[in-house]
């Protein structure tokens, strides 16, 4: 583990009851970097991000942000971070601008800047013109862009960002992913927890792929995407799609892993080419119609299907968004 | 340190007034309450008004400031915006203090209001207007305090309102609002003195009133801010055990 990282968390674990919902984690993340936790829901990607600000204390392990212990100095290292938690969480009631001003007041602002840097982050985030707006009236993708604006008023080194793009529409995720790699471009760190393969992919420098409260690999996506790039990757457009279906390919001989991706059926293996009359053998004794073969270059998502073995359709699924709330 | 942690908790407090408790419905409400439960005693009994007066003045902050810290603590809980506070480089005991300094500010002008209908309408005299100052802020924040406690043990606001009249209910009949708590019988004289609003009252009606009083109005005080930090720091105890349970 690199012992200059920003941030450094050792043998991190939490238990729920009778879920282990971290597991003596070990990570660091550099100054500068744009570091991701992918996994599936439930992976304990927010639990981790909840005990690295100090919004809960783990069970064992330690962890340095910013050079603060988060269980012996948790003011001082909130003080030095931004948080962006997974619900925009800001004040209904008030503007965008009045939001900002508490914001900087809860941080500790010098009370001169409040203004300024209010409007300074409200132009930055193409809000400005709906600085008096109050933010229970504003769309999602502008609740996101504010809730960011606010984690910033202070000036973090930091930034943690809980499933950012969560419940937003293509543009505005589009839009926010831009916002993410302007930080970076600024000197912040970010630190951010996805369950979007792609948006890894797009955004982060290194990425540790969590799997049921265990990191099971720390890289980048590039290389990541090498660990696979032996293995071939196949395509297939088939009708129907019996749930059965992955397993019934896993025992053709050379198909090391069967998964379904939106409306396709994904394969693969080393050799898989002389794997391919077998396949569609099976395929059509089990009545199943093949309409295309494609073989593709494997990405991010192929790399994390293969080291997981989980599923890449449920990295798809969002998790159900708050209702009630000013988010 | 100390001055930047009473300057976070009074944005707290602000930012609770502006967003909640000066809203046009909690404003008209404020109003109303405290001119309705005056006025169906008034009506009851005319001449009564100045011995059941200090009780009323008690029972309208007690039910303002219980409800409003409640509500406020349980909604802001409900939509995360709490987690917004404990996300901040503050204490969780500046936190719970800004939290009740708004919610002691709106109990204090119900108060006020009820105080002023009670002097300016039906003529009452104040005798010790020091004493009753000191009395209505500390039941302010005694009651906003009792009014965290109930919200932070809670994950509802119907939970909240619930639990509240709990309390409140009882504490209308054992604490000598309507009549003196030494008439009562020996374990609801028990009851009662275990409860906050006994010394509220108490200590109001010798400030106003110059007589009634079970013990003197200055002892009354004291055991308010007794009651004052003691469930201060039970709130603090369980909202601290909350924070952590949450996932």
């Amino acid at each position: 583990m690199d012992k200059n990282g920003i941030i450094q968390a050792q043998g991190l674990s939490k238990r729920f009851g009778a879920i282990q919902a971290v597991d003596r984690l070990n990570f660091s993340v550099k100054e500068g970097e744009i570091f991701g936790f992918l996994g599936p829901n439930g992976a304990g990607k927010t639990t981790t991000i909840r005990m690295l600000v100090g919004l809960l204390r783990p069970d064992s392990g330690t962890a340095l942000v910013n050079g603060y212990d988060v269980l012996n100095e948790p003011v001082r290292a909130k003080g030095s971070v931004g948080v962006v938690p997974e619900s925009s969480n800001l004040y209904g009631e008030l503007s965008a601008m009045e939001n900002l001003i508490y914001m900087a007041q809860l941080y500790d602002v010098p009370k001169k800047e409040w203004v300024p840097r209010g409007e300074e982050l409200l132009q930055e985030f193409n809000l400005l013109d709906r600085k008096n707006g109050k933010f229970q009236g504003f769309s999602r993708g502008m609740k996101r862009r504010l809730t960011i604006a606010a984690a910033l008023v202070h000036r973090p080194r930091i930034l943690f960002l809980d499933e950012p793009t969560t419940g937003l529409d293509v543009m505005s995720a589009r839009g926010l992913r831009a916002v993410v790699k302007n930080l970076k471009k600024k000197g912040v760190t970010v630190f951010l927890t996805t369950h979007l393969i792609q948006e890894a992919e797009d955004l982060c420098d290194r990425v540790a792929i969590i799997v049921k409260g265990k990191i099971r690999i720390t890289d980048t996506p590039e290389a990541l995407k090498e660990s696979v790039k032996e293995t071939e990757v196949l395509e297939m457009k088939v009708q129907p799609f019996p749930p059965s279906l992955p397993k019934d390919m896993e025992v053709i001989q050379g198909v090391e892993k069967a998964t379904i991706i939106e409306d396709k059926l994904r394969l693969y293996g080393k050799s898989l080419h002389g794997s391919i009359a077998p396949i569609i053998n099976q395929l059509d004794a089990k009545g199943i119609t093949t309409f295309s073969i494609h073989t593709l270059t494997p990405t991010l998502e192929d790399a994390f299907v293969k080291l997981t073995g989980v599923d890449a359709e449920s990295m798809r699924v969002d998790k159900p968004i708050k209702t009630g709330g000013p988010g | 340190m100390m001055g930047k942690e009473i300057k976070i908790a009074y944005y707290i407090a602000r930012k609770d007034l502006k967003a909640y408790y000066l809203k046009p419905p909690l404003i008209s409400w404020g109003i109303m309450l405290p001119i309705v439960f005056i006025l169906a005693f008034y009506l009851r009994n005319p001449e009564g008004i100045s011995e059941i007066g200090p009780g009323l003045v008690g029972m309208t902050m007690l039910f303002s400031t219980t409800s409003m810290a409640a509500i406020v603590i349980s909604f802001e809980k409900r939509i995360d915006a709490l987690e917004r506070l404990l996300m901040a480089p503050i204490h969780l005991r500046t936190i719970l203090i800004g939290k009740g300094l708004g919610a002691a500010a709106f109990g204090f002008a119900m108060g006020l209001i009820a105080l002023l209908l009670i002097v300016f309408v039906f003529g009452l005299h104040i005798a010790h207007p020091f004493s009753l100052l000191v009395s209505l802020l500390l039941s302010s924040f005694v009651f906003a305090f009792l009014g965290i406690l109930i919200s932070v043990g809670v994950r509802e606001i119907f939970e909240a309102m619930t639990l509240s009249n709990f309390f409140r209910f009882p504490m209308i009949f054992l604490c000598g609002v309507f009549s003196p708590i030494c008439t009562m019988p020996l374990a609801l004289q028990i009851i009662g003195f275990c409860l906050p609003l006994t010394y509220s009252v108490d200590a109001l009606r010798q400030s106003l009133l110059s007589h009634g009083g079970v013990i003197h109005r200055w002892l009354d005080i004291l055991i308010l801010a007794g009651f004052c930090l003691m469930l201060f720091e039970i709130a603090l105890i369980i909202f601290r055990k909350r924070t952590q349970e949450s996932s």
